[in-house]
């Protein structure tokens, strides 16, 4: 189990990670960029999987379920409108990489 | 094979982190994602092989019908309803992570007092992230007022707060805790979600989600806490924070606290401050002396806003700017912040309609402009070109950074009515002796605007 120290280490360092990578964005991403990390819990689907694949009861099976059906929405969800929005700046030329 | 899995685990999280960092640089955004999908489908494949998993005949169905929907509905989604589509999927994820939660709770079986409290926190969390986003997308969907009151709604919802803190005390507390206090629990985390969304105005929508969208990522970095999935924990805690900071920047841009965004609705004190005081009268511009004013132009600046994304007018009026570059003419797009429905909305508009993006502006960096500026061109803005929000401290949105296209020799405003802004405040920028109005729907003026300049 990641518990104690080793869970807050992990914890506080990937907040200061997803807050450097935001810190710097221009505005035009914003939008883009919230799609994106909607995308990214998306990963919640690996563990409504883990839930339903250890479910015991049947309760517990049929929440299971709903999770799935839930975090497999937003992960493709998700993915599916981020990529559109990008699709549309790769076309653009013009400004060079920062 | 035992170091397999966790190895995929290992390689999502790093692929998650530089998707997002590719994702915040408009040159290798596109990539970005795509990296991050990577992550997902290695980590989403990893788990099947997780030991003693069974029920992968409902794991696969349940995919497919919950991946399958979200597809079909994320492929066919209008670019304009982009902010409810995300709401919609953000809160499914917390909706995930609180049934997680429950699957968990039923069991009863934690590893410690720690895990079973952050499963407790977690559900709340998204439970509340869940119920709010539905709202949030029925607003801004339209199937919903805008803004809902109802008698003693801060003691209600107050009441239905601390009940709901007070059930997560015992099932934090219990040793497998009752299958009626989850229900209760979970009925309140959810009705509370709902009440505390109802109050908040359009307006305020985009901090709305995005605040939700932080507490989902948290939510899933709490459940990922309990069931020792550290791309979960990962993942979670980076959205949660970025999430975060992606709120106070939205609400910075609209002069708004968040306290402001969630406990007070805005219509609630327009009404008092609305300016009685403005004066004088609009003066109408017929489309063809438009026109010809800004094919003879040095230097136009178009300020587009929701109105005309609205009215899909986006692909006419780059069709109007290029025949304006094309005379030689300077044109570029500027952007308000909080344009559109969330900040960088318009931007994926205008890119939707081919506007490469060296020719679009930021607030900051184009209004120092204005005052060298021939046309500026409003087309279906009105708050964010308010002057009252530079001049009138009485006013709603004073302070609010804005546009300053009155300072332009001469601005158009295309506009369907005399009606006022969303936020329902009188736009001195109308009654400006500088200042032309001219009527109709955005769509109908930019296809008039081409035709008449064709002629000039």
């Amino acid at each position: 189990m990641i518990e104690g120290f080793t869970a807050l280490y992990i914890f506080m360092l990937a907040g200061f990670t997803g807050y450097e990578i935001i810190s710097r964005v221009p505005t035009i991403l914003h939008t883009p960029l919230m799609s994106g990390s909607n995308f990214v819990h998306g990963i919640v689907l690996v563990g409504a999987m883990v839930a339903l694949g250890h479910a015991e009861t049947g309760m517990q099976t049929l929440v299971g379920f709903i999770g799935v059906v839930l975090g497999a929405g937003n992960a493709v969800g998700g993915y599916v409108v981020t990529e559109r929005m990008l699709e549309m700046f790769k076309s653009s030329k013009g400004v060079p990489d920062e | 094979m035992s170091n397999l899995i966790p190895l995929s685990y290992f390689a999502a999280a790093v692929l998650f982190i530089l998707g997002l960092k590719r994702m915040s640089a408009p040159a290798t955004a596109r990539d970005g994602i795509v990296w991050a999908g990577a992550g997902m489908l290695v980590a989403t494949f990893a788990t099947f092989f997780l030991p003693n998993m069974h029920n992968f005949f409902w794991i696969i169905l349940a995919i497919a019908i919950g991946g399958g929907a979200a597809w079909k509905t994320g492929k066919t989604v209008a670019m304009t309803d982009m902010p409810q589509m995300i709401a919609i999927y953000n809160g499914m994820g917390g909706g995930a992570a609180a049934a997680i939660a429950a699957v968990e709770l039923l069991k009863g079986d934690f590893h410690s007092a720690t895990f079973q409290n952050l499963a407790v926190i977690g559900a709340l969390i998204g439970s509340i992230a869940f119920s709010g986003s539905m709202v949030a997308f029925a607003k801004l969907q339209g199937l919903m007022k805008k803004s809902f009151f109802f008698p003693n709604q801060q003691m209600i919802n107050l009441g239905v707060f601390a009940l709901t803190i007070v059930l997560a005390i015992v099932l934090m507390q219990a040793d497998i805790p009752g299958g009626f206090a989850i229900f209760l629990f979970f009925a309140l985390a959810l009705a509370f979600g709902v009440l505390m969304t109802l109050p908040i105005g359009g307006a305020d929508m985009p901090v709305v989600i995005s605040l939700y969208n932080a507490l989902t990522g948290l939510a899933v970095a709490f459940e990922g806490f309990v069931l020792n999935n550290p791309a979960m924990i990962i993942a979670g805690t980076v959205v949660g924070s970025a999430g975060t900071l992606l709120t106070q920047l939205m609400a910075k841009a609209m002069n708004r606290s968040l306290g402001n965004v969630l406990f007070s609705g805005f219509g609630s004190h327009t009404e008092i401050t609305a300016g009685e005081e403005e004066q004088g009268e609009m003066k109408e511009m017929q489309a063809s002396d438009v026109a010809a004013m800004m094919a003879y132009a040095n230097k136009v600046i178009i300020v587009p806003g929701y109105g005309m994304a609205v009215a899909q007018a986006q692909h006419k009026v780059w069709e109007f700017a290029k025949i304006l570059a094309e005379r030689g003419v300077d044109v570029s797009f500027a952007i308000h912040p909080v344009a559109g429905r969330m900040p960088g909305h318009m931007n994926v508009l205008l890119a939707e309609a081919g506007v490469p993006y060296d020719k679009i502006f930021d607030l900051e960096e184009i209004n120092a402009e204005f005052p060298q500026t021939d046309v500026a061109l409003v087309i279906g803005a009105n708050d964010v070109v308010n002057p009252v929000a530079r001049t009138n401290p009485d006013s709603p949105i004073y302070g609010m950074p804005i546009l300053d296209v009155d300072k332009a020799q001469n601005v158009i405003v295309v506009k369907r009515g005399k009606g006022k802004g969303f936020s329902g405040i009188e736009n001195a920028l109308f009654f400006l002796e500088n200042t032309r109005m001219l009527y109709g729907d955005g769509q109908e003026v930019a296809n008039k605007l081409v035709s008449e300049i064709k002629q000039v």
